[in-house]
C-alpha cells in the first residue's frame, strides 16, 4: 500500500501575526516557518502504518514556492520516503490546491492520502474534502483514529457533538486532528539521511491546471483591539466587578 | 439571485445554529430556501418552514440520508444548485465536512468561515485563528459560503409558514458507511458553545490540580479549557485546548487561571466579551486581553474566588 501526504508550509503557530501596512496580507518575510501542525499528524500517521507493515511507501508531496521543499524535507527527515514539490507562486486556493493533487495522484497512484484537516494560515479547511470530490473518493475528515482493516479503513471523526465512526473503501481520503497521535521529532541522523533522499519538483504550469484565484482579497486588516482592561487588588473585587459590572455572573 | 441554505438537523430537531445560517444566508439574499435531508426529518422540516426568513423548503429524504454522510449529501445539493446563486451552511464539523465536497463539484472556490456579509458577493472572514481579518470577494458564479454561527443572531424560531416541496433522493454512495455516534453526554456544557469557559494553563502545576479549575467551573456551569501547554504537560487531555491549534471560543465570559497568554491561546479566545486572568506573573501577556486582571497566586485565589461565588445566590444554573 503506498500512502501520499500533502504537507504545507505555514507561518509557525508560535509567531505573533502582524497585518501588513498597506493591508495585502500578512508579514512573511523574516518569519520562521513550519510544517502546518496537522500535516504533522498526517506523516506521523502515514510513517506509523509504514512501520506496521502496513504501507511500503510514503510519499510527501507539497504545493507552493521553492522554500516548500523544506517541509518536504522535514517529511522525509521523519520518516517520508521520497518527495514531490509542486512550485507555484502567489496565492493558492484550496481549489486550486486540490486540482493539483488529483494530478499527483492520477500519477503516484496511492492507497491513501493523507493530510491535516485545516491549515493555520487561510483556516480555510476545505482541500481533502475537495480533492475527495475530484476523485470521486470517500472521505474521511478530522480523523483522530485510524483502523486499517484489509481494504477498508475504519476512522473515527471528532465532530462537534462527539465522536463518530465510519468505514471507508480504499482509495480514500484521510484529514487528520491534532488528537491523531504525537509527532515525532527528527534526529540528527534522519536529518541527514533525509538530505538524500529524493525531491521531485514540477511546475504547476505544467500540471494543465489554472491556478488563479477565483476570490479576491480585498484587505487584510488587525482585527478590532480589545479596550484595555483593569487589574483588580482582590478575589472579592474580581467577583463584585463580575456580578455588577460586566453582568456575567 | 436566490440562496440555498442547508439545514442542520438531526432527524427530529433542527440545530441550534441552523437560526444563525438563516440569518447570515438572508442577508445574501432575501430570496431564501432551505433545503433539509435526511431520513424521516419531517418534523424538522416542518420547524424549518416556520423560520420567517425561509421563502421556500426543499425535502429530500432516504434511509442513507439518516446518518449526513457528505458523500451521500453532496450529489442532491450539487443538483439543487442549478437554481441558486449561493449554497451556504454554518462551520461547524457538519458544514466543514459537507461544503468543499459541494464547491468542487462546481468548481467554486469556496469562502469559509465568514462572520460578515458586506455584499451578495463580498465578506469578512478571520484568517491565522483570528489573528487578522480578511475582506474577500468571491469571483465565481456560483458560491459557496460556510458561516462561522456565533457571528450572526439566530433568526426567530416561527412565524413563518413557507411551502415544502420534496425533492427526489440522489444514489447511495457505496464506498462509505456509518458505524456510529458517541455523543459525550456530559453535564458541562459544550466547550465550543458554553457561556462560560474556565482554562487552566502550565500555572496550574498537576494534572490533580485541575480539580481547583473543575470546582470553579461547577459554581459557574461552565466548560473547562486549557492552553497547550497544559495539554503539552499532560495535565488534561487535548480535547479541553483552546487557541490556534485547538478549538476557538467566544463565550460571554473567558476566565484565565495560570495561563500566561502565548500567542497560539490568545488565538483561541481573544473574542470572549469578557475575559478575566488570574496570574501571579503581572507581565503575562494574557494581562493585554483581560477585561479583569488579578494578580495573584492562583492557588490562594481559586479558593476564595469559590467561596466568594458560595456566597452569591444568583449564580445561573
Amino acid at each position: 500500500m503506498k500512502i501520499l501526504v500533502a504537507v504545507k508550509r505555514v507561518i509557525d503557530y508560535n509567531v505573533q501575526i502582524r497585518v501588513k501596512e498597506d493591508n495585502t496580507g500578512v508579514v512573511t518575510e523574516n518569519v520562521k516557518m513550519s510544517t502546518n501542525p496537522p500535516d504533522d499528524n498526517a506523516i506521523e500517521e502515514a510513517v506509523k502504518i509504514k512501520e506496521s507493515g502496513k504501507a511500503t511507501e510514503v510519499v510527501a508531496v507539497s504545493v507552493g514556492e521553492e522554500k516548500a521543499q523544506e517541509t518536504v524535507r522535514k517529511a522525509l527527515a521523519v520518516g517520508a520516503d521520497r518527495g514531490i514539490l509542486i512550485k507555484a507562486d502567489g496565492i493558492l486556493e484550496p481549489l486550486a490546491v486540490s486540482k493539483l493533487l488529483q494530478k499527483i495522484v492520477e500519477k503516484e497512484k496511492p492507497d491513501l492520502v493523507f493530510m491535516g484537516k485545516q491549515a493555520i494560515d487561510d483556516d480555510c479547511n476545505q482541500t481533502g474534502q475537495m480533492l475527495s470530490a475530484l476523485l470521486n473518493w470517500p472521505q474521511a475528515t478530522f480523523a483522530s483514529k485510524i483502523e486499517i482493516k484489509d481494504k477498508k479503513l475504519e476512522v473515527t471523526r471528532e465532530i462537534d457533538e462527539g465522536l463518530e465512526t465510519i468505514e471507508i473503501n480504499i482509495p480514500a481520503i484521510v484529514t487528520c486532528d491534532l488528537r491523531l497521535n504525537e509527532p515525532r521529532y527528527a534526529s540528527l541522523p534522519n536529518i541527514m539521511k533525509a538530505k538524500k533522499k529524493p525531491i521531485e519538483q514540477l511546475n504547476a504550469s505544467d500540471l494543465g491546471v489554472d491556478t488563479s484565484p477565483r476570490i479576491e482579497q480585498i484587505k487584510v486588516e488587525e482585527p478590532p483591539k480589545r479596550k484595555a482592561g483593569i487589574k483588580v487588588k482582590s478575589v472579592a473585587e474580581l467577583v463584585q466587578k463580575l456580578k455588577n459590572e460586566a453582568k456575567v455572573i | 439571485m436566490s440562496v440555498l441554505l442547508i439545514a442542520e438537523h438531526n432527524n427530529k430537531e433542527l440545530k441550534p445554529f441552523t437560526l444563525n445560517a438563516v440569518t447570515a444566508a438572508s442577508q445574501m439574499d432575501s430570496d431564501l430556501h432551505a433545503v433539509i435531508i435526511g431520513n424521516n426529518c419531517g418534523d424538522a422540516a416542518k420547524k424549518l418552514s416556520e423560520l420567517p426568513p425561509v421563502k421556500k423548503v426543499i425535502q429530500v429524504e432516504a434511509a442513507h440520508y439518516e446518518n449526513f454522510v457528505a458523500e451521500n449529501f453532496a450529489p442532491v445539493i450539487v443538483k439543487l444548485a442549478e437554481n441558486y446563486s449561493h449554497v451556504v451552511c454554518s462551520a461547524n464539523t457538519f458544514g466543514k465536512n459537507l461544503m468543499p465536497r459541494i464547491a468542487a463539484a462546481l468548481d467554486t472556490s469556496q469562502v469559509s468561515d465568514i462572520i460578515k456579509v458586506i455584499s451578495t458577493d463580498t465578506f469578512l472572514r478571520p484568517i491565522y485563528a483570528g489573528n487578522a481579518f480578511a475582506t474577500v470577494k468571491s469571483k465565481d458564479p456560483k458560491k459557496c459560503i460556510t458561516i462561522r454561527p456565533t457571528s450572526f443572531d439566530p433568526c426567530e424560531s416561527s412565524g413563518g409558514s413557507a411551502p415544502i416541496e420534496k425533492a427526489e433522493p440522489s444514489e447511495e454512495f457505496n464506498n462509505t458507511k456509518f458505524v456510529k455516534r458517541e455523543e459525550i453526554k456530559s453535564d458541562r456544557p459544550e466547550l465550543g458553545t458554553a457561556r462560560v469557559v474556565v482554562s487552566g494553563g502550565r500555572g496550574m502545576q498537576s494534572g490533580d490540580n485541575f480539580k481547583l479549575i473543575t470546582s470553579v467551573a461547577d459554581k459557574l456551569n461552565a466548560a473547562i479549557g486549557a492552553s497547550r501547554a497544559a495539554v503539552d504537560a499532560g495535565y488534561i487531555s487535548n480535547d479541553h485546548q483552546v487557541g490556534q491549534t485547538g478549538k476557538v471560543v467566544v463565550p460571554d465570559l473567558y476566565i484565565a487561571i495560570g495561563i500566561s497568554g502565548a500567542i497560539q491561546h490568545l488565538a483561541g479566545m481573544k473574542e470572549s466579551k469578557v475575559i478575566v486572568a488570574i496570574n501571579k506573573d503581572g507581565e503575562a501577556p494574557i494581562f493585554s486581553v483581560a477585561d479583569y486582571g488579578l494578580e495573584a497566586d492562583l492557588f490562594e485565589a481559586i479558593p476564595q474566588f469559590i467561596e466568594e461565588l458560595n456566597k452569591l445566590n444568583t449564580i445561573q444554573k
